[in-house]
């Protein structure tokens, strides 16, 4: 047998029907569903009549709309929201599907509550109409997101309409230096690649630096393969995987578990396999680094200065101005000069109890700056309990941050939580499009740890300079 | 779904590079829960003022362009999230057609459910064509999808690769949930097997 890839063992596992000219169904073993993309993939089955194919399969939480702030068991103001998140509570109930409404404890971003509840195994393949369906790749599992005609087909058919993408490998050799986080390494990888790099593949992330990765790093790392292009990321479940997996409320047990564990051992990518594409990073090459543009790919370490547009080559000169003149930034600028109004920590890419833990420790004892806005949203009502147990959430409020509840929150601003014109931001999320985070707000990408430094000295700060 | 066969149309150029889908359409409406009326709001940050008053030189506003039905843009159009409401927001428009050295994944596969043909070709190519989109309202592009070829104003014609399946789909404007059941003996035996092999799933 020729060698394969870990990417071409969970194809091969979940193909299950190929058919002459090489258009595939692929098997879906977890389909998660959120409030935003939804409703219009249920009302399109109510209007042909069709049912969830395998309502035990399929798991639906609501996170991007909803309030993050203590008195949300009031409801929602906004009307369409309100609507929103209501149809998401009547179809759960309709087509019987497993659901975790807003005043369950066990509520929070799609992608925190999927891992948390031992839905999301390695070896699956795992939709959601979610871009950052990547996130659930740290376990080895084939995860993407699909528009809202492909959550219809999946929730008619089970499987997806598929062509095979290609093999890229990103390696991360070594170990990391001190103050660099799995965030900083996956926005260095796109730094590298570029936002359209990893177009038409799926990337499996290897070498020392991503081994020595929690699961919560691992995930934040696989969550923004999206944003270099990639339709997944993953990572070849090992010992961190099982133990992190084991004793979840939806993960195997008994005999169950010994048989999933011989199955899940064997998913690797087989020595002289072949990737399309192969880049190579030195983990102690990596530094702390941070946004300055309107995408993603514009990443510096922090210890650099704003890029002249001249800098660049092709389309890319005068999307490098107009991110300039959108940020409010100067060529030459240094980054650590730019002050910062407003911090943000959450979303599915640091929303886990191991950010908020990096976060404690860097404004253990301390005050944020005066006039400073910052927000701390826990991932899911599970991760807010935990910093409560652990002391963390004591920390933030004595520090000056304000504490939330579980949602999307200020990632992509769909709810209260907005940036105004013109205010800046250090954010722990993964995008800084323009009006991501509200309109003419303006979005640097950061790890909770620099997110934190940036909330105690009122600009972008260099975490290694308060270690 | 609407069937394209060919189409004959405006092109509006649009060169930016990474255009993403919180551009194409902005978050705040993603709350309704219909698929249809998006087109108002297609580019809503780039096309209007905050007092609802249009940005006069963005292309979509420009006379020549207010009925385009192609879009030719810069590399990776429609990064970002997997809102569908990104093509939905395009085909309420009118546009039927989008041009780019790259497409994102998800966006791309979004397209072909909407009725849109997503086109991509090499740089030179679409630089060519970007000029003759230049030219406004009487430079007609001609897009042909049975035969593969695009057809500029001044009769250049360029060829364009898609994927058979895809272009079936389009071209007859089939519903592909239709299709897969079509194919559900399959994914039964499919799902007996997996669960004897995987029955912790
Ligand atoms: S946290 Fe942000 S990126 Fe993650 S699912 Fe919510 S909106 Fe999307």
């Amino acid at each position: 047998m020729s060698p394969k890839t870990l990417y071409d063992k969970i194809w091969d596992a979940h193909l299950a029907h190929e058919a002459e000219d090489g258009t595939c169904l692929l098997y879906i073993d977890r389909h998660l569903v959120h409030e935003v993309t939804s409703p219009q993939a249920f009302e399109g089955l109510r209007m042909a009549g069709r049912t969830v194919r395998a309502p035990e399969k399929t798991i639906a939480v609501p996170d991007h709309n909803v309030p993050t702030t203590l008195d949300r068991a009031k409801g929602i103001d906004n009307e369409e929201s309100r609507i929103q998140v209501e149809a998401l509570d009547k179809n759960a109930k309709e087509f019987g599907i497993h659901y975790y409404p807003v005043s369950d404890v066990r509520q929070g971003i799609v992608h925190i509550v999927g891992p948390e509840q031992g839905w999301t195994l390695p070896g699956m393949t795992v939709v959601c109409g979610d871009s950052h369906t990547a996130t659930h790749g740290a376990f080895g599992a084939l995860a993407h997101g699909i528009g809202t005609s492909e959550v219809e087909h999946v929730l008619a058919t089970q499987t997806l309409i598929q062509q095979k993408s290609k093999n890229m490998k990103v390696e991360v050799t070594g170990k990391l230096k001190p103050g660099v986080t799995a965030k900083d390494i996956t926005l260095a990888v796109i730094g590298e690649t570029g936002t359209a790099g990893g177009t038409g593949y799926v990337i499996e992330y290897c070498g020392e630096a991503i081994r020595d990765l929690s699961m919560e790093g691992r995930m934040t790392v696989c969550n923004m393969a999206i944003e270099g292009g990639a339709r997944a990321g993953l990572i070849a479940p090992d010992e961190t995987t099982y133990a992190y997996v084991k004793g979840r409320p939806h993960a195997p047990t008994g005999e169950q578990w010994d048989a999933a564990l011989a199955w899940w051992k064997t998913l690797y990518t087989d020595e002289d396999a072949h990737f399309d594409k192969i880049v190579t990073l030195k983990g102690e090459d990596i530094q702390p680094v941070v946004t300055w543009g309107t995408s993603p790919e514009d990443v510096l370490p922090i210890t650099a200065t704003v890029p002249h547009p001249e800098d660049f080559e092709g389309g890319k000169v005068e999307a490098a101005r107009r991110s300039l003149e959108y940020m409010g930034l100067k060529a030459g600028q240094k980054l650590t000069d730019i002050e910062i109004d407003t911090v943000f920590i959450g979303s599915c890419t640091n929303g886990r109890i191991e950010d908020l833990r990096a976060v404690a420790e860097v404004v253990k004892g301390k005050k944020i700056k005066d006039g400073m806005r910052a927000m701390i949203v826990p991932g899911s009502g599970l991760v807010r309990a935990q910093a409560e147990e652990e002391g963390l959430a004591e920390i933030f409020k004595a520090s000056g941050f304000e504490w939330r509840l579980a949602g999307c929150s200020m990632c992509l601003a769909m709810n209260p939580d907005q940036l105004s014109e013109g205010e800046r931001c250090a954010a722990t999320s993964n995008r800084n499009f323009e009006g991501r985070q509200g309109y003419k707000g303006r979005t640097h990408l950061v790890s909770p740890a620099m997110a934190a430094a940036a909330a105690l000295t009122g600009r972008l700060t260099d975490i290694r300079e308060l270690m | 779904m609407e069937k394209f066969e060919k189409l004959t149309g405006i092109a509006a150029p649009m060169p930016l590079v990474n255009i993403d889908t919180d551009m194409i359409i902005p978050k705040v409406f993603l709350k309704s829960i219909q698929r249809t009326g998006f087109g108002v709001n297609l580019f809503d940050e780039m096309r209007y003022n905050r007092d609802g008053s249009e940005i006069e030189d963005f292309v979509l506003n420009k006379p020549q362009y207010r009925n385009a039905e192609i879009l030719v843009a810069g590399d990776n159009f429609g990064c970002g999230s997997s809102r569908e409401h990104a093509p939905w927001a395009i085909k309420d428009f009118g546009i039927r057609c989008v041009i780019s050295t790259s497409f994102a994944d998800i966006f791309f596969n979004n397209c072909f459910k909407n009725g849109i043909l997503p086109i991509v070709l090499p740089q030179e190519v679409v630089d060519v064509l970007m000029k003759d989109a230049e030219k406004g309202a009487n430079a007609r592009m001609e897009i042909d999808l049975e035969a593969q070829t695009i057809t500029t104003s001044d009769g250049e014609v360029f060829s364009f690769d898609v994927d058979p399946f895809k272009k079936h789909c389009l071209m007859e404007g089939l519903d592909d949930i239709g299709l897969t059941l079509e194919k559900k003996a399959s994914v039964d035996a499919f799902e007996a097997r997996a669960a004897a092999e995987r029955p912790w799933v």
